[in-house]
């Protein structure tokens, strides 16, 4: 079964909605294997001043994504491109098995929308 | 507050007279049935009118009543060992692309074994064509097996059409009845079945116990070597408490019931096809399993409508897919022409008689919501 934290963050996701005027969106998966997530930043001085997210999947995809946004607001771009998928399963306490890809492509989405942001305003994609 | 259980083609309640009926049978009447003294007696008795009863309520003779574990072991029992001791005739057995796992598996065990399986196509409702079926059978085919009514899509298959058909080549015949028992007519010899597997969990009777109907003169062996019990066709000391409490089970269940659940499965349904971007998947009507409701959302998941209608106290199971056991869209939902992502999109609310209009109105009421705040965080969500 899910952990408590894993069925808090489904239930009350705080990060979760479109945010219209975000400075960069990352959006990763296939709506066919059943989890898309998209991730939006609003950055100021290379940090992660605001993170949204809108995500069609289960009850993992959605409790990932919504902890990947608490993880990752705050910090700069490049600490946010090093979170891994393992950040995300501890600060849930844990996934099922077949549940981890939840988490990778929640990693995912977020760096897409780094690598989209870095492009945009002319940085080297590193 | 209290839960509303929608999750009837999982399992069902318990009724309250079939615990007072199972009781006695555990601490009082607790004999062996083989026992020869009057507390084995009693047991044996007692087993004896609950197969009269189960085997009248398919116009069977209580003979070819065989008590089981439940549904998967019937199902296993039928399939396999039709498929050993009849393998001299050949080799080839016909099934759906809709059935329960228990028959599914154990026909792709068997293949493992040199038999042949046809995984018979099904219409977009869910129906399998009778002329799909005699095309399908040839010289080789010794066994068709098909789920009766579906526990996905409700669809409920004409019994009478696919039996003739088996009767009319010689080919024994066996169906899944586990979510239409008691919920629609199943007569053994107007619908030509030689195999029926049913169980008591389904129908507010206790979880471990079930039965097959084997038509006398079915060339069967069993499934399990021991004692003589069970007709010489499932050794093991017979589970009383359960047997007495299918039986009442049986006895409780009537047409009232079923008219009463249809009724509410309809308001249900047409109360859920108002919200925007819902289908109902399977048929409507009386081919459809009175207690059954199955839809897809577009836009969004199944697990997480199921999970946030939890948090409003309803219990209801996805259609599919992305449960936390199987990643896989539904095979019975693809199979009636469904995209994966309309698959991973459903959902499945089935009644029962213990469920009231004040809980489908609430429903009502609280799934449109559930729906929007999905699709809000959805990226394919549109409005």
């Amino acid at each position: 079964m899910y952990t408590e934290k894993t069925i808090k963050h489904f239930r009350t996701p705080k990060f979760a909605g479109e945010m219209k005027d975000a400075d960069a969106v990352g959006e990763v998966g296939n709506i066919k294997c059943g989890d898309v997530m998209k991730m939006f930043l609003k950055v100021e001085d290379n940090v992660i001043k605001d993170i949204k997210f809108q995500t069609y999947g289960c009850i993992a995809a959605i409790a990932a994504s919504d902890v990947m946004c608490q993880i990752a607001k705050g910090k700069t771009l490049d600490d946010a491109s090093k979170i891994t998928f393992k950040d995300v399963i501890k600060e849930l306490d844990d996934l099922p098995q077949i549940k981890i890809h939840c988490s990778v492509l929640g990693t995912a989405a977020l760096k897409k929308a780094i690598e989209n942001y870095k492009g945009k305003v002319g940085m080297n994609v590193t | 507050m209290k839960e509303i259980y929608l999750d009837n083609g999982a399992t069902t309640k318990v009724d309250p007279e079939v615990i007072k009926a199972m009781m006695p049978y555990f601490d009082e009447e607790y004999g062996n049935a083989s026992s020869a003294h009057t507390l084995g007696v009693n047991a044996k008795n007692a087993i004896d009118e609950a197969r009269e009863i189960i085997a009248k309520s398919i116009n069977a003779k209580p003979e070819e009543i065989i008590f089981t574990s439940g549904g998967t072991e019937s199902d296993n029992l039928a399939i396999q060992e039709i498929a050993y001791p009849n393998r001299n005739k050949g080799n080839h057995i016909i099934t759906t692309k809709i059935e329960h796992k228990a028959v599914l598996n154990t026909c792709k065990f068997l293949e493992k074994d040199n038999f042949k399986v046809t995984y018979l196509d099904v219409d977009k409702e869910g129906f399998v064509d009778p002329k799909a079926l005699e095309e399908a059978i040839t010289d080789k085919t010794i066994l068709v097996s098909i789920i009766h009514g579906n526990s996905e899509t409700g669809t409920i298959q004409n019994l009478e059409e696919l039996g003739s058909v088996c009767k009319k080549h010689d080919v024994y015949f066996h169906i899944d009845a586990c979510q239409s028992y008691t919920k629609t007519s199943i007569d053994v010899e107007k619908q030509n079945l030689d195999l029926v597997t049913i169980c008591g969990h389904k129908i507010h009777g206790p979880k471990g116990v079930g039965a097959l109907y084997i038509r006398k003169g079915t060339n069967i062996h069993p499934l399990m070597h021991g004692g003589d019990h069970e007709f010489k066709l499932r050794p093991g000391t017979e589970n009383t408490p359960g047997i007495i409490g299918f039986a009442e089970a049986v006895k409780l269940a009537n047409n009232e019931h079923v008219e009463y659940i249809t009724k509410l499965r309809d308001k249900l349904i047409d109360g859920i096809l108002k919200i925007p971007d819902v289908k109902l998947n399977g048929p409507k009507g009386n081919k459809r399993l009175c207690n059954n409701t199955n839809f897809a959302f577009k836009g969004i998941e199944g697990e997480a409508i199921v999970g946030r209608l939890d948090v409003k106290g309803v219990c209801c199971s996805t259609g599919s897919a992305c449960s936390e056991k199987s990643l896989e869209p539904s095979e019975v939902l693809k199979a009636i022409g469904l995209g994966d992502e309309e698959a991973n999109g459903s959902i499945r609310l089935t009644l029962s008689r213990f469920s009231t209009e004040e809980e489908i109105d609430y429903v009502l009421k609280v799934l449109p919501e559930v729906v929007k705040t999905l699709r809000k965080i959805s990226p394919f969500g549109g409005k």
